[in-house]
């Protein structure tokens, strides 16, 4: 564990809280205050504020929780996506005694992004392509396999692919477990007896599309996205109906607005997104129907206020010369109502994309104390470096703070929205841009994190890494990439590749931070036991202090870690966690795809930051499951 | 017209005759400036080695193009503007393999790297049977086979030393073992 040193370009926000630190990290944030008060420096690069929080000072943000019934059954846990457990069997002082119960293997090796869930006492595997659907009996001792599902995917599929031909996971609903397919169907399984309910086509691999995301279900609707934002695939969110697999309704992320579905509800909070047919306006001639703006990350949904939140991939191609204009609704959040796809606001975080900074992170529903109120509020940690709490009644942006090292930009400027952009970091055609950070999968990509109400404190998985790029022209051939770029990535500063950062919403700025060799790409658990899951590419899986991050526990699984953990209860009432390892994804496809990294242009600039990551770990496919002796 | 010196002219005639003595040492490549592009493709090519019982055949035909510097060169520009960069980058692969090493799946002679490209894969690699015209075919083959350093060192592309970690690291020129310790400069920065 490694604490936050105190940042120059911060010293404001250090200096008025000096009083609650140490001698010595008061003493640093001084000297770091005196060093930031010269004048004329060019772009201070801006980083994290730093801080070490007790974690219990002051109001702490929270969330809304459901009864805990001791289940997992959708990879987000609950619909504020907080990946919470109320579960309190394993704890800070006992965690040290967690061993393998039973492992499981998927019998692919390819990287396993997915979480298992966990329904009525039966556990259900689902595997990246081919996308085999296991059911794992629990009340058995060793978990016997009850059934397996094979929706048999086209095999070349695999080729449009972005990154990996992972899946994120399947969702639980009404006696159905649902999932996408790599080649873009979305299916239903009966989670009784393993056949298929229905099974709906919504895409086509020819034009480069493919599904990965975890569906969410809501209200009897199966809220499901494409990928292909790297083959010039127009993004967009589907509802089908639960019961029988019709498509409900579609909203595109680029187009017209009665194909984004903006009508007389949609109010944006900043006057940037207040605009009639922005989805079209903001792209030259027709480049918005191959514009990118996929819906390949996370939902999470407000009963209350009957919202859904979701946001949009980069812009196609990558290289930012070719596609004038902001290239909305690209890189942007959206709140829809799930019952019409309706928007009902929608923040374009990075507008006129340029580094392949996604929009598809994890919106966790929290509510914070912000200024002597409660805001219902939503927290997402984006690529582009900011963690983002906005009101997530209205859209506006109540703070937006880095949490890596930023070249890209200065910051955001929450009084109109707009993310301000340094100019000599955005990639030209024939020549190479150095030093870009964060890197394109940005500060955080996919990997989600969790939120404990315990703490106050949102766990982030992420990395720590920076890049060259160069601008090529791209070519649109359907099917085929359509990015322009050629990019190498390195670590960012500090030489460590990933991180785990505990945020804290209120002041926003980390409480604590832990540092690792590779990228952290898998997911994060919190539990009612102040402890926090997560693996790492090297095969670690591991349990930290939520309060402080101090290292439990940790267990070297056979491959890399880039799966989500989870926890239940089990029918003998004992609390398990599991985990998927399998290493892969964009930052692991240099060893689930044997790439050659002496070419630093493999895997999208990824391998080269990845070149020992195949003297550290193998593909492997295998669920573990720990508990207490 | 001036006539030089009788003694000049049997310098330049002796210079001239060392001239073309010289270049005929030289070993040139073949290069053909006009030549009809092939125009058919590949038969009953073999993917697979293992051939039940008596071995019939092992031999591969070369490619038409693979050792001339201009079509290798062209089959580099088209490996971009096809988009097979998009997925098997610059050598070292991503969403496909990668070219660059010794590993081939289905198969690294010419008339098997055209049949890959032209009827597709069932993994990923689509087919481009109608889409490129068959000279170009022949072009991104001599490309594809220069990664891997298959064809004579004269005719292969230069490099692409700007993007790679440290001169020579993804050289297309000589292939080598990659150096999996090495760390990037980003990770001095304070």
């Amino acid at each position: 564990m490694t604490r936050c040193r105190p940042d120059a370009s911060r010293c404001s926000v250090g200096l008025t809280s000096v009083r609650t630190f140490s001698a010595a990290i008061a003493l640093g944030v001084i000297v770091s205050a005196v060093a930031c008060t010269r004048e004329g420096e060019p772009e201070p690069p801006r980083g994290p504020a730093s801080a070490v929080l007790p974690a219990s000072a002051g109001p702490r943000a929270t969330v809304a929780l459901d009864a805990e019934d001791g289940q997992w059954t959708m990879p987000i846990k609950s619909y504020s996506a907080a990946r919470y457990s109320q579960l309190g069997e394993i704890t800070t002082d006992n965690v040290k005694n967690l061993r393998p119960a039973w492992t499981f293997s998927t019998s692919v090796l390819r990287g396993h992004e997915e979480p298992p869930i966990v329904v009525n006492n039966t556990m259900y595997v689902l595997t990246p392509f081919p996308n085999i659907l296991y059911a794992l009996d629990l009340t058995q001792p060793g978990a016997p396999k009850k059934w397996q599902y094979e929706p048999k995917p086209q095999s070349e599929a695999q080729g449009v692919a972005c990154c990996d031909v992972v899946n994120r996971g399947p969702s639980f609903a009404d006696g159905k477990i649902v999932f996408n397919t790599l080649d873009n169907h979305v299916v239903a399984v009966d989670a009784t007896t393993g056949k298929e309910v229905w099974k709906t086509k919504v895409g086509d691999i020819n034009i480069g599309e493919t599904m990965t995301m975890a569906p969410l279900v809501v209200k009897g609707k199966v809220l499901v996205g494409n990928s292909g934002g790297e083959m010039g695939v127009r993004g967009w969110l589907k509802a089908l109906d639960l019961g029988s697999g019709r498509l409900l309704w579609t909203a595109y992320s680029t187009g017209p607005d009665v194909d984004v579905k903006i009508g007389s509800r949609f109010k944006a909070f900043y006057p940037k997104d207040q605009w009639k047919d922005l989805g079209v306006n903001t792209w030259q001639g027709e480049q918005w129907k191959i514009g990118g703006g996929n819906v390949w990350g996370w939902l999470s949904y407000d009963p209350q206020a009957n919202l859904v939140y979701h946001g949009t991939a980069n812009p196609g191609p990558w290289n930012p010369d070719q596609r004038p204009g902001d290239n909305k609704w690209t890189s942007t959040l959206f709140a829809r109502d799930p019952d019409t796809g309706e928007a009902v606001w929608a923040l374009q975080k990075s507008p006129h994309d340029l580094h392949d900074y996604d929009g598809v992170n994890e919106a966790v529903l929290i509510d914070v104390p912000w200024k002597g109120q409660t805001r219902k509020a939503l927290i997402h940690p984006d690529r582009n470096g900011y963690v983002y709490l906005m009101d997530r009644m209205t859209g506006e942006i109540l703070s937006a703070e880095p949490f890596v090292h930023i070249t890209t930009s200065r910051r955001v400027n929450i009084s109109n929205g707009s993310l301000e952009y340094v100019p000599d970091k955005k990639p030209k055609v024939g020549e190479v841009v150095r030093d870009i950070c964060p890197a394109s999968p940005g500060g955080k990509d996919w990997q989600p994190s969790s939120f404990s109400p315990r703490t106050g404190l949102l766990y982030m998985p992420h990395q720590n890494l920076c890049e060259d790029a160069e601008g090529l022209e791209a070519n649109y051939i359907a099917g085929t990439p359509y990015v322009g770029m050629n990019v190498r990535m390195y670590a960012g500063p500090g030489g460590h590749r990933g991180e785990l950062t505990a945020w804290d919403p209120v002041a926003a700025r980390p409480a604590w931070k832990v540092t690792e060799k590779f990228p952290v790409w898998s997911g994060t658990a919190v539990t009612a036991g102040d402890v926090v899951f997560y693996g790492t590419m090297d095969g670690w899986f591991k349990a930290v202090d939520a309060r402080n991050g101090k290292p439990l526990w940790q267990y070297r699984t056979g491959s890399g870690i880039i799966g989500q953990p989870v926890t239940y209860r089990g029918p003998d009432g004992k609390q398990y966690v599991a985990v998927m390892s399998g290493v892969g994804g964009w930052a692991g496809a240099i060893v689930a795809g044997n790439l050659d990294p002496r070419d630093s242009t493999a895997a999208l600039g990824f391998a080269a930051a990845m070149k020992d990551l195949p003297d550290a770990t193998q593909k492997g496919g295998t669920l573990y499951v720990f508990s207490l002796p | 017209m001036r006539r030089l010196p009788k003694g000049r002219q049997l310098v330049l005639c002796a210079a001239a005759a060392t001239l073309v003595a010289t270049l005929g040492a030289c070993q040139r490549e073949q290069r053909r400036f006009r030549e009809s592009p092939p125009s058919t493709s590949p038969s009953a090519v073999r993917v697979s080695a293992l051939q039940p019982g008596t071995v019939q055949d092992t031999t591969h035909a070369a490619g038409p193009y693979d050792n001339v510097a201009y079509h290798v060169s062209e089959g580099q520009r088209l490996f971009g503007w096809y988009n097979c960069a998009g997925c098997h980058a610059n050598g070292g692969g991503g969403m496909g393999p990668p070219l660059m090493d010794d590993e081939w799946i289905y198969g690294s002679a010419p008339e098997q790297i055209y049949n890959t490209i032209v009827q597709g894969r069932p993994n990923g690699m689509p087919s481009f049977a109608g889409k490129v015209p068959t000279s170009q075919v022949w072009q991104l083959v001599a490309y594809v086979r220069s990664l891997s350093a298959q064809n004579s060192t004269g005719a292969r592309t230069s490099r692409a030393d700007h993007m790679m970690m440290y001169p020579g690291s993804g050289s297309l020129q000589d292939p080598e073992k990659p150096v999996k310790s090495f760390r990037p400069p980003g990770a001095e920065m304070p």
